[in-house]
């Protein structure tokens, strides 16, 4: 039997935790049912009054083809960050674990970005790929390439999956070199007494055996690309040129506080509420499915 | 199959060498034993071979080729590790098959393969088995599978048997052995447990800080230890070793006490004799005072001081004993059973 422990009864625990509350209660709770009351409203013109509508703010997001528009291209956006940037941290994790002389160096080199706030992520890039002053522009005019992300709307996606994959690189770098540090030293050797080349190894052996790792950064950055890039796109293109830059979280921020129309941006925020929550628990679901050793 | 020769061979970490000049020749088919105490190089010195250490000079010969330079895949060997490293994601088939299928050969030898060397480990029954749904005995015997399927030239094996019980280890040793002994496969075989190495080698390489102490059969071990380091690590409980002073008429105890026999020495000595090789004498020129009495059922132990000394001594004597702690115990050691080393090399005199 297990004996219960038993402690006086004394304000001081609550009063611990008191200020996670508080802030989890000011700045999550109240602000989540603020937006799920506000996208049941309609605001009237002249914001003298509102009207409680039900649904009608969700049924006009479904019907409004700009809205889709974005859906559509946070799609787009989400996966080809998550690629880019899980892709180039694999690589660089792989060869991390070759490295031998200054790995120190070459590993903190590679965790910086993750320290760089990402509006700052976003003025670099900015700076980078000015179409008068960057250094990208005047290299690629000598491949034909006549840069402008003001102007052209593939570019500038371009130019924010750029920025964006850049920064969640040395988080996923992180996790692989850990994953890939998890993974017994002989099970590598045995692979190579086999007679598998490095990349066979990585592929068959390495790439497997990280696979959860995988699942998890992936969830971490649809989750990153939907939500933590608001600085970056605001830094970079402001949604634009026309709307070509503008994905689901900066059309909430986009239709709320520059168009003003507060009920149907909080039906936006609503739907990507739920998506993040869709997101977590799929994670929460299959994290805990681990290989073994 | 094929002869290994290790000439010259050193291996540095930095500045720090931690093998030195190991030379080895061994011949096809033969099991060696690489056997010393923890952190001597053993290991070190079996990755060498693999190819998953780099030589800092020297030269490794497998068969005919210089393979300093070979990656382990070109080497044509197959390595047991400690902890099996099998593929955890893939099942017991697929761990076997995996050089096979690297190898390029056809499904259906693979196949054929797979299932001999299941039918020789008596694994049949864990083929789709994933890794981890095994004990240690069966990871260990998938370890061997996938070494055997292979069919190559030389087995290593890095301490194969430390991860199981006493009980498996002493099974496994036997199975090792004779399948090793079926399949004629040159093998290098490391640990730090001196039975085993007696019972599995053919011959045995005795490592100490990175030196060969002693390369030979166990029989040469135990007859005629090289070293000190050899005479105390090999046999069990391990040989008495007395200061001495060695006369040509015969040898002096620190007792004072004279053990007669014609000596090609002189001069002070580290005098061994095996706690088995003391015959109880009641006239017997060795006196110990016993302090503890090991009853082990086939033979006893009878632990104590050379009488008059604080020189520790063990005595083993067949069948059960009554002897009391605290009385003194006379024995007797003929002269071919002891040994002579040199106190300042640390060496075996009289060659
Ligand atoms: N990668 C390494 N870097 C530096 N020193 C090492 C390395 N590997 C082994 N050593 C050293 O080499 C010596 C021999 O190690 P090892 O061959 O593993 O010993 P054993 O297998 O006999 O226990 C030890 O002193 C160990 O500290
Ligand atoms: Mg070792």
């Amino acid at each position: 039997m297990l004996k219960r422990v038993h402690f006086p009864s004394s304000p001081l625990p609550y009063l611990l935790v008191a200020p996670q509350l508080a802030i989890t209660l000011i700045f999550f709770i109240w602000p989540a049912s603020q937006a799920m009351y506000q996208s049941f409203l309609v605001e009237d013109p002249f914001g003298l009054g509102s009207e409680f509508v039900w649904f009608e703010n969700f049924e006009l997001l479904w019907g409004d083809q700009h809205y889709l528009d974005a859906f559509l291209r946070t799609a787009v956006f989400s996966v080809l960050v998550a690629a880019l940037s899980m892709g180039s941290a694999l690589l660089l994790a792989g060869f991390a674990q070759r490295v031998v002389r200054g790995a120190m160096f070459y590993r903190t080199m590679l965790i910086w970005p993750y320290a760089v706030a990402p509006v700052l992520a976003g003025a670099l890039w900015v700076f980078m790929f000015n179409p008068t002053l960057g250094i990208f522009p005047y290299f690629l005019d000598f491949v034909g390439i006549d840069w402008n992300h003001y102007l052209n709307g593939g570019q500038a996606m371009s130019l924010v999956i750029l920025a964006a994959a850049w920064k969640q690189v040395a988080y996923n770098f992180l996790f692989y070199l850990a994953a890939m540090q998890s993974i017994p030293n002989s099970v590598i050797e045995a692979a190579a007494i086999d007679g598998a080349g490095p990349g066979r190894r990585f592929w068959t052996i390495i790439f497997p055996l990280i696979s959860p790792t995988t699942f998890f950064l992936l969830v971490i950055n649809m989750v990153y690309a939907f939500f933590e890039t608001f600085g970056i796109i605001h830094a970079v293109t402001q949604g634009g040129p026309g709307s070509s830059t503008t994905i689901l979280v900066y059309k909430v921020f986009n239709d709320g506080f520059v168009g003003l129309d507060l009920g149907g941006s909080a039906a936006q925020s609503v739907v990507l509420m739920a998506l993040v929550i869709v997101m977590t628990v799929v994670q929460f679901r299959y994290v805990e499915r681990k290989v073994e050793y | 199959m094929a002869e290994i020769q290790l000439t010259d061979l050193t291996k540095s970490y930095g500045p720090t060498e931690v093998l030195h000049h190991v030379e080895g020749d061994i011949k096809d088919g033969e099991f060696i034993v690489i056997v010393g105490p923890s952190g001597c190089g053993k290991s070190t010195l079996l990755r060498m071979v693999a190819g998953l250490e780099s030589v800092t000079s020297g030269e490794i010969r497998i068969g005919d080729r210089r393979v300093n330079e070979l990656e382990p895949s070109a080497r044509d060997i197959a390595m047991v590790f400690q902890n099996y490293a099998l593929y955890p994601h893939m099942s017991v088939r697929e761990n076997m098959a995996y050089g096979l299928k690297i190898r390029k050969l056809p499904k259906g030898e693979i196949n054929r393969r797979v299932e001999e060397a299941a039918d020789i480990l008596e694994i049949h029954q864990y083929l789709d088995r994933k890794p981890r749904q095994l004990s240690g005995g069966q990871r260990q015997r998938v370890a061997m599978g996938r070494a055997i399927v292979r069919d190559p030239q030389v087995f290593l094996f890095d301490e194969p048997l430390s991860n199981l019980d006493a009980k498996l280890r002493v099974q496994m040793r036997l199975e090792i052995r004779k399948l090793q002994q079926r399949l004629g496969v040159t093998s290098i075989y490391v640990t730090h447990d001196q039975v085993e190495a007696m019972t599995l080698g053919d011959r045995l390489m005795v490592l100490n800080g990175g030196y060969v102490e002693q390369f030979g059969t166990p029989i040469e071990l135990y007859d005629r230890p090289a070293s000190v380091f050899v005479a105390g690590f090999i046999g069990s409980p391990a040989m008495n070793l007395l200061p001495a002073e060695a006369h040509s008429d015969g040898i002096v105890l620190p007792t004072g006490v004279k053990l007669a026999g014609a000596q090609t020495q002189s001069g002070s000595v580290l005098l061994g004799v095996r706690p088995e090789h003391l015959v109880p004498d009641q006239d017997g020129p060795i006196a110990i005072d016993v302090d503890m009495v090991e009853q082990l059922g086939a033979n006893s132990l009878l632990h104590g001081t050379l009488s008059g000394t604080d020189h520790a001594m063990v005595a083993s004597i067949p069948g059960h004993v009554a002897t009391a702690n605290g009385t003194q115990q006379r024995f007797s050691a003929a002269p071919e059973v002891l040994h002579l080393f040199s106190p300042e090399t640390q060496k075996r005199l009289d060659a």
